[in-house]
Formats: C-alpha cells, structure tokens, sequence
C-alpha cells in the first residue's frame, strides 16, 4: 500500500517537473526543476531495490550536472527567450515526425515475442545476500573489465581534449613562485637607512 | 580462459594503449619542445603493434569472454589502419612543424584514436564496438578541431562533434532494441536467436536505426552532410587521417557489425545497404563535379568510394568482403599519396588548398604533377592503376550475388566520376600555369607520395598477395 503510494507520487512529481523543466521562462527555474526530477527518478529507483542506481542519480547529476547546468545558465549571459523564440515554428513539423515515430514504435513493440525461458531468467536479477554495490562490482571489475579499462581511455582523452582545446599560456601572468618567497631573506628585502633629523632618507617614499 | 591469455590476444591494443600514457607523460614533462621526439615515438609504437599484430597474437582467438575477436579480418584491418596512422602522423609531423603549431597532443590523441579504431574491428558485441567507437570519435572530434585559432577548423570539430554524437544516439536506440528483441549484445548469440525465432519486426527497427548510425560514421549518402566541411576545415594531415584509417575502421567495424549477427536477415539489410550504396556512389560522382577547394572535392570522392565499397557488402558473400578488403587497402594508400600532395601545395610557405592553384603545374614541377595525376587516375578506377582492380572485384562481386542493377549503376556513376578526376588532369597538364608552388620541401610528404604512386602500379602487376590475404580475411569474417 505504501508502496503504491510513494510510486504515484514520485512519478506525479517527477512528470510535472518535468514539464516544468521546458515550460518554465526562467532557465535557473527549469534547472530547479531538473533537479527535483532527478531526486523523484531516485526515489523511484530506491521502490525498484535498485539503491546504488538511485545514488549515482543523485550524486552524479544532481551533484555534478545540473550544478554544472546551474553554472552555465547563471555565468553565461544567454537570452533564452530569444533562443526559445523560433523553436515554435518548428513544433508542426517536430509534432509529425515524433508521432510517425511514435506509432511506429507502437508498431514494433507490439511485435515482441517472449520466450517463457526469458521470463524465469529476468525474474531472478536482484540476488537477496549482496547489495547493488556489491553485485555491481563483482561483474564490472571481472566480466566486464575491458570495457571498464576502456571507459577509463575515454575519460582520459576528454580530459586531454578539454587540455588541448583550451589551455593557453598567457605572458604576463603573475604566479605565486614559493620557492622564490621562501629564499628571500632580510637582507635582500629590507633596506636598512641611517636617517639624519630633518633630512629625510633621500629616497621616494612609497 | 586466464587473464595472461586474454592479455596476449589484446597485445598490440595494449602497447598502444600504455605506450600513448607513456608519451603524455613524456610530452608533459618535456614540454613544448618534445613534440619530435613525440611523433617519432608514436611511428615506433605503431610499428611494434603492428608487427605484434602479425606475428604474436594467436590466430583466431577470442578474449575477456567474446567480447574482443582477433581473427584474420581483424587482423587484415588492423595492419591497414596502423600503416594509415603511422602515415599520417609523419604527415603531421612535417606539417605542424612547417607552421610553427607542433604540439605533442597531437600524435597522442592519435596514437589514442588508432587504438579506438583496433578495438572496433575486433569487437565482438555491440558493448565494445560502441566503447570502441567512441574512444575513436571523441579523439577525432578534438583533432579536426585542433588548429583552435583558426575559424574553420574549430566550426570543423563542432560540426563533427554535434554531428557525431546525434549518430551515436541513433546507433545506441538501435543497439537497444535489438537488445530488447534478442536478449543480448554478442553477435554470436545474437545470430543464434535470429536462427533460432526468425527475424521480427523490432529486430529489423533496431537494424534499420543501427544502420543508420554506423552510415554516419562512413559517410554514406543520407548522412554525408557533415563530410565536406569537416575535411576542408580539419587540419591537412588530419583530414588524411579522417579520410584514410578512421574509414577503414569505420568500414570494417560496419561489415562485422551487419554480417556476423544478422546473416539470417541478409534480404532485409541488403535493400538498404545498396540504397544507401547508389544513392552514395551518384552523389559522389555528381556533387564533386562543381569544388573549387580540393579537400572538399576529396571529401565527395571520399563519399563517393564508400558507397562503392557498400556495394560489396550488399553482395553478403565472401568475395563480396574480399572485395571491400581490397578496395580499402587500394583506396587508403591512394588517398595518402593525394592528401600528400594536398600538403605539399604551399605558395611562398602558406599552404594554399584551391584547384585553380594547380593551373599548369606540369610546367613548374612536372614530377609532382605525374605522381599527383597518377593518384587521381587510380582513383577514379582507370585501368593501368590499381583502383582498376578494386572497382572491378567489388563490381564482380555485386554481379555473382545477383546485383546487377546496382553494379551497373556503380559502372555508371565511375564513369561520370572520371569527368572531374580527368578536369584535375588537365588543370594541371594543360591551363595557363598559376604561380608556381614552393618546391623545395621537407622529405616527409613527397616520400610518402611516391610510395602511394609505387604502390598503385606494383598493384596492378603482382595483385595476387593482396587478393589471397584479402580473401582469407574474408573467409575469417564470413564462415
């Protein structure tokens, strides 16, 4: 029963902010909104038993994409409405093409055959002694470990990229050199002046 | 299967893999000033693959549970797309170096991209053909784009980014029902539940979608868009890379990726492999007709050469395969020997890409013009020259299996291809000449133009070590 009510809430939830998500004229709204969807799909996840899915969602788009998201909308000065402004026009053609494919997707779902083996095999995913984690990292660092070492090549080629793509050595810029401050010593600093009384030291005071 | 066994068929995958880390680190280190040694590492390290390749991996094994095939095919491609990059980075070496622009990245992302590339001819389920495909792409997104301060080049990575990354959703939502509609990613039990059930209706969406997406990757006619503005803007040897070993990868990968899972739906996929394979061989012959600028006009030819190497793989049949094997080895050593001589075109040392610059070459440097000719001519497919032998093995091929609409087709769209590969001729042969090009140049280019040239004609003579490898290449691929 409970059950049952927390899944129609979160998916109430998470469809209404989701069509806030391209509804809202504020951009930094729609970001909001983007984040409340996240936390719902999480929620829905956790009633699925699906813990560690429901952790990734929060901790990797909520954490990390849509605070990026939150950062572009606010540093960037982008006027949306001027953006959103031709998108109408385009919405009769978009509306037929999504629904050709739509119906044709009905089409093909409609052709789907089960085998009765395949029921028995997808009923036994969630085993009941490890946790999600514990599952996960099992296959993925075992079965699956040459998509894994090559995830990990990706990764490292985005990164070179953003490098390359990006850095410039600028002249002129001024660095904290510390092996620089920490050799100075007093002598080479201080400047001690033995000063007449009313002659002054002779030099331009800063 | 233990790990060491698995390591050992992943060998040259992985010597790329930790010699492209070591190299960062070095270039890192060194800074600026080691992009020489840095390139000249890169040729090593492809070399050593390569002979690994050939020589240590076990033949017909398979590693981290079929996920990863080394068979004869793979093997095939996997020597042609190491030459192709090896090639290409010498070409970058000199290139960069002339305009004052090396950076140790380069090669690097290269060496990175390369190893994309072997791991997608050597997938052997739809998971690792995707992670192989896109190491390859994104590395290739940040090449074109790699001339940063330049306007075209950087509109060239973005295009090809965005591009890109629409064609690897489509590839994605097709794996995904074919997912749903067979219960797994590895091609063999793919074709086991196609044998077994029939194909269904979801299986051929998911085709089609896949199709689709691996097209965009070859640049076959519905999905050539971005091709022409990618190659102009990315920088010269970069577009020699685009255009030489990430198309034989893409190729290859597209030849597995259709015949070892669905032979059983060969009529459904073979209706849209030679609608897609005509309608690229016409727009290759037709739009080529009106460039000005020889990279885009390469760029056509290059659509052009995939919709005839498509047809072979409409053939569905071994010699369709040996086909496509042979017509890609012809078709990357002839592309490097032009995208050489595109780099060799420079006027008072600014590198000049436009086809009127060519006016009258023969006069100025008549060398350059017969071996630049002479690739042009294989090209089109002209009998003394090795792309003779290519066109008429994937022609032959078509034939056997029952095409002969589209061969014809083909033989037709080659001939009006000639009609702009024979204007270059007598651009240069015969206008009024235009300034005349630098000649003294570095080594590198012309070297690696002449040796295309050589290869071309050696070909046409002693074509049998070729044909023999490719057809056992093929017999691995297709049992």
């Amino acid at each position: 029963m409970f059950q049952a009510i927390a899944f129609y809430a979160f998916s109430a939830i998470l469809l209404l902010s989701a069509v806030m998500v391209i509804g809202a004229r504020n951009p930094v709204h729609s970001v909001l909104f983007l984040i409340l969807a996240f936390f719902n799909a999480a929620g829905l996840f956790v009633l699925l038993g699906a813990e560690f899915l429901a952790m990734l969602l929060v901790v990797v788009y909520v954490g990390a994409v849509a605070v990026l998201f939150l950062f572009v909308v606010m540093m960037l000065d982008i006027d949306f409405a001027e953006l959103k402004k031709g998108s109408l026009q385009y919405l009769p053609l978009g509306g037929l093409i999504g629904l050709i494919l739509v119906s044709e997707l009905v089409l093909a779902g409609s052709a789907w055959v089960l085998r009765p083996a395949h029921l028995e095999a997808t009923a036994s995913v969630i085993p009941s002694d490890v946790t999600n984690t514990k599952a996960l990292g099992h296959i993925l660092y075992t079965d699956y470990v040459f998509h894994f070492q090559i995830a990990g090549m990706v990764l490292l080629v985005a990164m070179i990229g953003a490098i390359v793509l990006t850095l410039r050595t600028r002249p002129g810029v001024r660095r904290q050199n510390i092996a620089a401050q920490n050799a100075r010593t007093a002598a080479m600093s201080v400047d001690m002046v033995d000063v007449k009384p009313g002659q002054g030291s002779g030099q331009e005071g800063s | 299967m233990t790990l060491q066994a698995d390591l050992l068929v992943v060998l040259p995958e992985l010597i790329l893999a930790l010699g492209a880390m070591t190299l960062l680190l070095t270039g890192a280190i060194r800074g600026g000033k080691a992009a020489p040694l840095v390139n000249w590492g890169a040729v090593a390290l492809l070399a050593v693959a390569g002979a690994v390749a050939l020589c240590v991996v076990p033949a017909d094994a398979t590693a981290f549970g079929g996920a990863f095939i080394a068979d004869g095919f793979a093997r095939f491609a996997k020597i042609l797309i190491l030459a192709g990059a090896a090639l290409c980075i010498l070409l970058a070496d000199e290139f960069f170096a002339t305009s004052k622009l090396s950076r140790f990245e380069l090669p690097v992302l290269m060496l990175i991209a390369t190893l994309g590339m072997l791991l997608m001819v050597s997938a052997g389920s739809f998971l690792s053909l995707y992670m192989g495909l896109e190491l390859q792409s994104l590395a290739l997104y940040v090449l074109a784009s790699f001339n940063r301060d330049h306007l075209r080049s950087t509109e060239a990575g973005l295009k090809y980014f965005v591009l890109g990354a629409l064609s690897s959703g489509m590839l994605l939502y097709g794996i995904s029902l074919i997912y749903g509609f067979t219960g797994s990613v590895a091609f063999t039990a793919i074709a086991h539940v196609i044998g077994e059930m029939g194909v269904s209706l979801g299986v051929i969406f998911g085709l089609v979608f896949l199709i689709a997406g691996l097209a965009f990757k070859v640049s076959a006619v519905p999905f050539h868009m971005w091709t022409p503005d990618v190659y102009e803007g990315a920088p010269t040897p970069v577009t020699a890379y685009f255009a030489t070993a990430a198309k034989v990868a893409a190729l290859c990968l597209f030849l597995r990726a259709i015949l070892s899972p669905f032979p059983e739906a060969l009529e459904q996929w073979r209706q849209i492999i030679v609608f897609i394979s005509v309608l690229s061989m016409a727009l290759g012959a037709l739009a080529a007709i009106g460039q000005t600028n020889i990279k885009r006009l390469m760029a056509y030819s290059s659509i052009g050469h995939m919709g005839y190497a498509l047809l072979g793989l409409a053939a569905g049949t071994i010699m369709g395969v040996q086909g496509v094997l042979i017509y890609l080895a012809v078709y990357v050593f002839t592309n490097l020997g032009v995208f050489a001589g595109i780099q060799v075109m420079r006027r008072n040392g600014h590198a000049v890409e436009s086809i009127s610059d060519l006016a009258g070459l023969a006069r100025t440097d008549i060398r350059f013009a017969l071996v630049f000719a002479m690739l042009f001519l294989s090209l089109a497919g002209l009998p003394p020259f090795a792309g003779f032998i290519a066109k008429f093995y994937i022609f032959l091929a078509a034939m056997q299996a029952g095409l002969v609409i589209p061969a014809v087709l083909g033989v037709l769209a080659s001939t009006v291809g000639l009609v702009y590969y024979l204007r270059l001729a007598k651009i240069m042969f015969f206008d009024e000449p235009a300034p005349a090009l630098d000649v003294r140049q570095s080594l590198a280019p012309r070297a690696i133009m002449v040796m295309a040239g050589a290869v071309t004609l050696v070909l046409i003579v002693v074509p049998l070590p070729l044909v023999n490898a490719a057809g056992a290449a093929a017999r691995a691929l297709l049992p």
